[in-house]
């Protein structure tokens, strides 16, 4: 045995200085192992943890340094990312062009067809959505960085933080649509989870019938996610092309309400379950997300400009 | 020398953190994007071996854990990195890296890390995809990583065996 282990051990050396090796043959196990238990006892702390996790307050010192960084790599991407697009040639224009006004004409027939019911509802809608909005304002802001697929779950960083007003809980909107709700702020950034993410539940209202239900991502993959309304009143069936608003909670957290959310496209119901299920195509296309502004209560001290309910700038 | 190891690590772990969650998402497919990180802890892996790869690993993995986009149970990357760093540089213990093995590790590497990551997910109920969404992510990914070997890991290799070149001496 010691005669065996001592020549294995000197041609091992033999070899190594044949081959210029510079790591040690026996790697430490023990390294390892303290490591792995570091990952699982960290795992285990922010999982138990919840909402208030030890792993918060470190959570947010890494992102108050990576934040800025993002903001200042996108701000030097964003004119080479639009690169591509001065190279867009006249007929490509002229097609997507085509397309638009085929699209309108689609729209325009639809809005005409839809009848007295629906002007109706949309003047409700509209009552709503304007009472509503008094005391809301919006911070505008940008998407600095994207979460990837890999990681399943789908959430962004945008540069305005706790500076801007921004806390969390607070919906967060383009001018398509609902895009999704602030998670966490730094003082220059804050991280958003899209309502397309499969943990983010949103209560929405069927606008052609005012029904109630609630939207949960799917979790595709890719850049169109879809989205599953699972209405409360299971006699209730959603139409085709139905247009989905946020029902809105107390105070406007997380969601305010009346911010459109997607249209119906497809309507399934099964007997073992007790309620319809509507699957919804968001009207944000989730995979150029730039501008987006963040409903904040009118009147909060910001870093930029704020734009109030009525349009001003302030 | 070992501080300026380490700081050098880092640096590459933070510029290739915030490369890929600004840069590539705009070349993404799907919103799958190349895992930068892993291909330093790859890097480092073939030119150092197991256990610095592994401490390289653990660091970029809470970084990719803790940093702002990132919304998932901090530790998981940490994990699967500190597996990945490990597993590569023991790989690679005895011969020197030639293109094959560098681009053969590395889509294994790229296959471990997101598998155990997803894999992760599932035990601990994270929502997430099913089993076919699961593995296209997880196989678009590889591809991704195999792509930009050539133009990521000779660099990054470059730069770690140049950092101690002492070592070689002491042999």
């Amino acid at each position: 045995m010691r005669l065996d282990g001592g020549f294995s051990r000197s041609r091992e050396r033999r070899w190594r200085s044949l081959h210029d090796l510079d790591v040690p043959r026996r790697p430490s196990r023990a390294l390892l192992v303290a490591l792995v238990l570091a990952s699982v006892s960290l795992i285990t702390l922010d999982h138990q943890g919840g909402a208030d996790s030890p792993v918060e307050p470190v959570r947010s010192a890494v992102g108050a340094v990576f934040g800025p960084l993002e903001s200042g790599t996108a701000a030097v991407i964003r004119p080479i990312a639009a690169i591509p697009g001065w190279f867009r040639s006249h007929d490509s224009l002229r097609a997507e062009l085509s397309a638009l006004e085929a699209e309108n004409a689609e729209l325009r027939s639809e809005v005409a067809t839809s009848g007295y019911d629906r002007n109706r509802l949309e003047e409700y809608d509209g009552l709503t959505v304007a009472a509503e909005n008094l005391g809301f304002a919006l911070v505008p802001a940008r998407v600095v960085a994207v979460g990837s697929s890999q990681a399943f779950s789908r959430t962004v960083t945008i540069d305005a933080g706790s500076d801007a007003g921004i806390r969390p809980d607070q919906t967060v909107l383009n001018n398509d649509g609902l895009v999704g709700r602030v998670l966490r702020t730094t003082r220059t950034t804050a991280t958003v989870l899209l309502i397309i993410d499969t943990g983010s539940t949103v209560g929405g209202r069927v606008g052609g019938s005012m029904a109630m239900g609630f939207l949960e991502g799917r979790g595709d993959v890719g850049d169109s996610g879809l989205l599953d309304l699972e209405l409360v009143d299971r006699a209730e069936v959603p139409a085709k092309h139905d247009v989905v608003v946020t029902w809105g909670s107390d105070g406007g957290a997380p969601y305010v309400s009346g911010v459109p959310v997607g249209r119906v496209t497809n309507v399934f119901s099964s007997i073992r379950e007790t309620s319809q299920r509507a699957v919804i195509e968001p009207f944000v296309d989730f995979g150029a997300l730039d501008l987006v502004g963040v409903v904040v209560p009118s009147g909060t001290r910001s870093d930029r400009a704020v734009i109030e309910a009525d349009g001003s700038l302030r | 020398m070992t501080l300026t190891r380490v700081l050098t690590a880092v640096a590459a772990i933070v510029v290739a953190l915030v490369l890929q969650v600004t840069v590539f998402p705009h070349v993404a497919w799907q919103g799958i994007v190349p895992n930068l990180v892993l291909l330093v802890v790859v890097a480092a892996a073939l030119t150092r071996g197991p256990e610095f790869a592994a401490v390289i690993g653990f660091v970029g993995g809470v970084a990719l854990d803790l940093a702002p986009p990132a919304d998932h149970v901090a530790g998981r990357w940490a994990l699967a990195l500190v597996l990945v760093g490990y597993l590569a540089g023991r790989l690679r213990q005895g011969q020197k890296p030639t293109t094959t093995t560098v681009v053969l590790t590395v889509a294994g590497a790229s296959f471990v890390g997101s598998s155990v990551f997803a894999l992760t997910g599932v035990l601990l109920d994270d929502p997430g995809l099913d089993v076919g969404g699961l593995l296209t992510v997880v196989l678009v990914a590889v591809l991704w990583d195999v792509l930009l070997t050539p133009f990521v890991l000779p660099p990054l290799m470059g730069m770690f065996r140049k950092l101690e070149p002492e070592q070689r001496v002491l042999v």
